[in-house]
């Protein structure tokens, strides 16, 4: 035996031998078309769970877009009048809703975020937990209470308009409204810019400070480094997170219900309306028309979103 | 109003890796700073400005009276109770399928990420309309059809938060030194996992809460008179209560978020981590030595 | 030049790397000379440079070396641009820069990992400088082109950071420091991040590609190995401070203090009588001459490195081996001593078979001068 070159006094350490008490599965014997399925059981409760309270749900929901009430026979008529009319109507107002609720809020909340974000000094921890939880509280508020913050401060006769009459700013003059598309807008980014915050934050921490500095040390300064390195880098980020609010936007039902009973029509609300009982008979299955019309939109939003994140986690590594 | 809020398990910054350095260098030099404070300035008077307006009109007699009021006491218990529910079915099904599919799927984990975006796609209203469509009578009529349901809409936060508890841990070689030592399952996942998820369920616990609390799509479509319900109609005959109830609740909610990030901040720190947020998803590792 | 650099390669770490005339290259181009002034920088309580002062010529590579917090990385940010000093200055070529932009200051640096632009592929990476020196196109391509090819990379000018080795994207990092012509190159721990032959490959080319063109660089490192094998000259740092600047051999032989010596290098400490005067100590049973500048009296520790001691088979010998570590030539018998001290022996492997742990030995002092410091406990 050839000398070993490299010992110690020290004893070889421990290692797990046939001593260590092992969990042996019976299924090491089993066939493997059975270990395999057994291999996915560990996911089955979970898979069962969703099967039953999602799936079952949404597809009853896009099956009866397509059915006659009572006789569920197939046609195509629940859709017709769903892209029809005042749910066109409804679909071109909810849209536009979503879009204006989701680029300026969006914009707000990148620069929040990155405000709190970068920010330094002692109080700078604080400022970044008071607005990050704050945000999660804010993300979720929404509805009556909601609008009635909006009423009670910028209503006809409310407190802001007041001192903005006084300084010279009478917005009623100019039209402004609570109940109108941009008044709505306005409360929808109570909830949807804290919603940013929340999603953009973790793109922001993808931004390397090294990024920064060596574009700096190579002659960038801030405009530079923001148009060359900073902006495209973060940009499927934030374009992805425009699609989660525009999602957001979208699917908001309560807020929306407690602005704009009949003035604006909006799909949410139109489809709601389906389960209060104010319907035309024949037309009770227009509302999963409508349904299916708003999933597929969103499911579309949330495929460029996925296809953005990826690209985005590329670069953000 | 918004139902998405993604969230994850403590984000630990190690202050070992002097946080001095990870903000940009413009940050620290003088008079970069004034656009940040005008931001900040304009998102305060948004936020603030309604809330003051709100709390002008209730008044404080409004915050006297809102927990004496009928209806109150039997709508948030309500609440409460479906809270409970939901937080429990939720964490019984999520920890041990994310435990499992982090262990021994991790390929699948792509897959279920997109499963639990589905509530996001599917609205509220859309999801509560098929839902009532398929439901049995029994079960319609009783309030734990909600919870069942919010089950589904908590998914995506409580999978974001336990999925990224699991990565900041580790949880594969954890679980390995585990076996490699002797020990089974049970005992891996009791006393090696679930303690170092104590961040993790924190943050899906308050936001379950905060879900709960905050959902009136649902709950008023299937007519259960939960808070968020009971605070609307009741709106219509005392619109003071209604807005004091509904600040109550906000800031309930905030309180509970500062406190479950300080208790997370000291424990992290206590175990040698750093700052710790609530709100954003898996932490990246760190660069360098 | 190369084939020197090839045989350093070659020798096992324990030897010490002894340079040829290390004088400032003067290369193709003029090198700026840079000079530290008495910086001070504290971060509340904790001082991160302690009046720290420091010349460099034209042309020179300077290894700040050091523990992790002894600021060397915060001294070579402060002459970057990206940190501020409390007081003193930075002169570049005879002008003070303290109050120069980073973005203005005509240095290019090398960030320890994952400093390229994710968005853009390595050429663009590279020309980045250029551009913003409002460069035309066609020449900062032809340029990025042309150092990319200086560092080997000039099939990869097309593929992104992520497609890139760890190596590959320091490479391209230095070439993108270098495009610009800088006046000073900074490096902050560059190889940290990177596997030990990556390593070894990039030092080559940092140190050839420096001395081809002549830019005065400071080199950031904790690995005092890495220091020793590139640099003209090291700065040992501690709390703030330069313990010992000088040229890599006489760091190794002659530390200024106890902490140089133990941190370059590996150093045994042995306890000995001093004689009165200072003069000469008693160490192993032989006396040997003591190096100026130490002190004078007391108890102390003896100071050699592992190459300088002798050990050998001996009945009733001062000393029992406890193990030994085969290094490639040489191979380190681990001793302990009467009196519970254990030291390193370096012998040539060929000579080592006999001494299994548990023989008996005698381990020898040559009586060349040696170092001594204050006793510790």
């Amino acid at each position: 035996m050839t000398a070993d070159m490299t010992d110690t006094v020290t004893a070889p350490g421990p290692h797990a031998g046939p001593g260590a008490r092992r969990f042996r599965s019976p299924l090491r014997a089993a066939p493997a078309p059975v270990r395999r399925l057994a291999h996915y059981a560990g996911t089955l409760p979970f898979v069962a769970y969703v099967a039953i309270f999602l799936i079952v749900p949404l597809v009853s929901i896009v099956i009866g877009a397509f059915q006659v009430p009572n006789t569920n026979a197939f046609t195509w008529s629940n859709v017709n009048i769903a892209v029809h009319g005042s749910y066109l109507h409804g679909f071109e107002q909810s849209l536009l809703l979503s879009l204006l609720a989701s680029v300026i809020p969006g914009v707000f909340g990148l620069l929040i975020a990155y405000a709190i974000f970068t920010a330094t000094g002692r109080a700078a921890a604080f400022l970044r937990q008071a607005v990050i939880t704050a945000s999660g509280v804010f993300a979720n508020f929404g509805g009556v209470p909601l609008a009635f913050l909006f009423i009670a401060s910028l209503g006809s006769s409310a407190l802001v308009t007041g001192w903005l009459n006084d300084i010279g700013l009478h917005i009623y003059n100019w039209g402004f409204s609570l109940y109108t598309l941009s008044g709505v807008t306005l409360v929808y980014m109570y909830f949807q810019i804290p919603l940013m915050v929340l999603i953009i934050l973790p793109a922001l921490e993808g931004l390397r400070p090294a990024w920064r500095e060596a574009a700096e040390n190579l002659g960038a300064r801030s405009f530079a480094y923001w148009r060359y390195v900073g902006g495209p880098v973060l940009m499927p980020s934030f374009l992805s997170c425009l699609m989660l609010l525009f999602g957001s936007a979208l699917a908001a039902y309560a807020t929306a219900e407690a602005l704009t009973t009949g003035t604006i029509p909006l799909t949410s609300i139109q489809i709601g309306s389906f389960l209060n009982g104010n319907v035309i008979a024949g037309q009770e299955n227009v509302g999963k028309a409508l349904s299916l019309g708003m999933v597929v939109i969103i499911a579309v939003l949330m495929t460029f979103y996925v296809l953005l994140q990826r690209r985005a986690a590329k670069w953000l590594r | 109003m918004a139902t998405l809020t993604p969230a994850a398990a403590g984000h630990t910054t190690s202050e070992a890796d002097n946080s001095k350095k990870r903000r940009p260098a413009a940050a620290r030099r003088q008079g970069s700073g004034a656009w940040r404070w005008v931001v900040l300035l304009i998102a305060g008077l948004y936020f603030l400005l309604p809330l003051y307006a709100a709390l002008r009109f209730a008044g404080l007699s409004g915050f006297g009276d809102v927990f004496t009021t009928p209806g109150f006491g039997s709508s948030l218990w309500l609440s409460i109770r479906l809270a409970a529910v939901t937080w429990v079915i939720t964490l019984a099904l999520m920890i041990p399928t994310t435990v499992y599919v982090h262990l021994r799927m991790p390929r699948m984990r792509r897959l279920l990420e997109g499963v639990t975006i589905l509530p996001i796609v599917i609205p509220p209203v859309v999801l509560i309309i098929g839902v009532l469509q398929v439901a049995p009578l029994a079960l319609r009529a009783s309030m734990w059809l909600l919870g069942l349901e919010y089950v589904i809409l908590a998914l995506p936060f409580a999978y974001r938060a336990i999925d990224a508890g699991l990565r900041a841990i580790d949880v594969k070689t954890l679980t390995d030194a585990a076996g490699s030592l002797g020990a089974g399952w049970f005992v891996t996942i009791w006393r090696v996992i679930l303690p170092n998820m104590r961040t993790a369920v924190l943050s899906a616990t308050i936001l379950i809460v905060a879900l709960v609390l905050g959902e009136f799509t649902m709950a008023s479509l299937d007519l259960q008179q939960t808070f968020p319900v009971w605070i609307v109609l009741f709106d219509q005959e005392n619109a003071q209560i209604s807005v004091a109830a509904s600040i109550f609740a906000l800031f309930v909610t905030w309180i509970f978020l500062m406190l479950i990030t300080v208790i997370a901040t000291r424990q992290s720190r206590r175990s040698g981590g750093g700052e710790v947020t609530l709100f954003t998803v898996a932490p990246r590792e760190t660069i360098g030595n | 030049m190369t084939a020197k650099a090839n045989e350093k390669a070659n020798e096992p770490e324990t030897t010490a790397v002894v340079h040829a005339s290390r004088a400032a290259a003067s290369g193709p181009r003029e090198g700026t000379p840079v000079s530290l002034r008495n910086l001070t920088r504290a971060f509340g309580a904790t001082k991160a440079l302690d009046g720290m002062s420091l010349d460099i010529a034209p042309g020179e590579l300077v290894a700040l070396l050091g523990p992790s917090g002894c600021g060397k990385t915060t001294a070579l940010r402060i002459v970057a641009g990206f940190e501020f000093a409390d007081s003193g200055e930075v002169l570049v070529g005879g002008s003070d820069v303290s109050g120069v932009p980073a973005s203005r200051r005509d240095m290019g640096m090398v960030f320890q990992s994952y400093s390229l632009f994710p968005n853009m592929n390595a050429l663009d990476n590279v020309a980045f400088g250029l551009r913003m020196r409002k460069t035309a196109a066609t020449r900062r391509r032809q340029r990025a082109a042309e150092l990319l090819d200086m560092v080997g990379l000039a099939p990869q000018a097309k593929q992104f950071p992520h497609q890139l080795s760890g190596g590959q994207q320091q490479r391209v990092a230095l070439a993108r420091a270098l495009a610009i012509e800088p006046r000073v190159l900074l490096l902050d721990e560059p190889l940290s991040a990177l596997d030990a032959k990556v390593r070894l490959q990039l030092r080559e080319q940092i140190r050839s590609l420096q001395q081809r063109l002549g830019t005065t660089t400071i080199f950031v490192t904790h690995d005092q190995e890495e220091a020793l094998s590139m640099a003209d000259r090291v700065g040992v740092m501690r709390s703030g401070k330069l313990e010992q600047v000088a040229e890599p051999s006489e760091l190794y032989h002659r530390p200024a203090t106890a902490f140089v010596a133990e941190f370059v290098g590996t150093m045994n400490r042995l306890p000995g009588d001093l004689a009165a005067g200072g003069g000469t100590v008693t160490v192993l049973g032989s006396t040997v001459p003591v190096h100026d500048g130490g002190p004078t009296s007391g108890p102390v520790d003896v100071l050699v490195r592992p190459e300088a001691m002798t050990v050998a088979p001996a009945e009733g010998g001062n000393g029992i081996v406890t193990g030994r570590t085969f290094l490639g030539g040489t191979t380190r018998v681990a001793v302990l001593l009467s009196g519970d001290t254990e030291v390193r022996v370096d012998v040539p492997s060929g000579t080592a078979p006999p001494m299994l742990p548990g023989t008996a030995v005698q381990v020898g002092l040559p009586a060349a001068p040696v170092l001594a410091a204050p006793r510790e406990p």
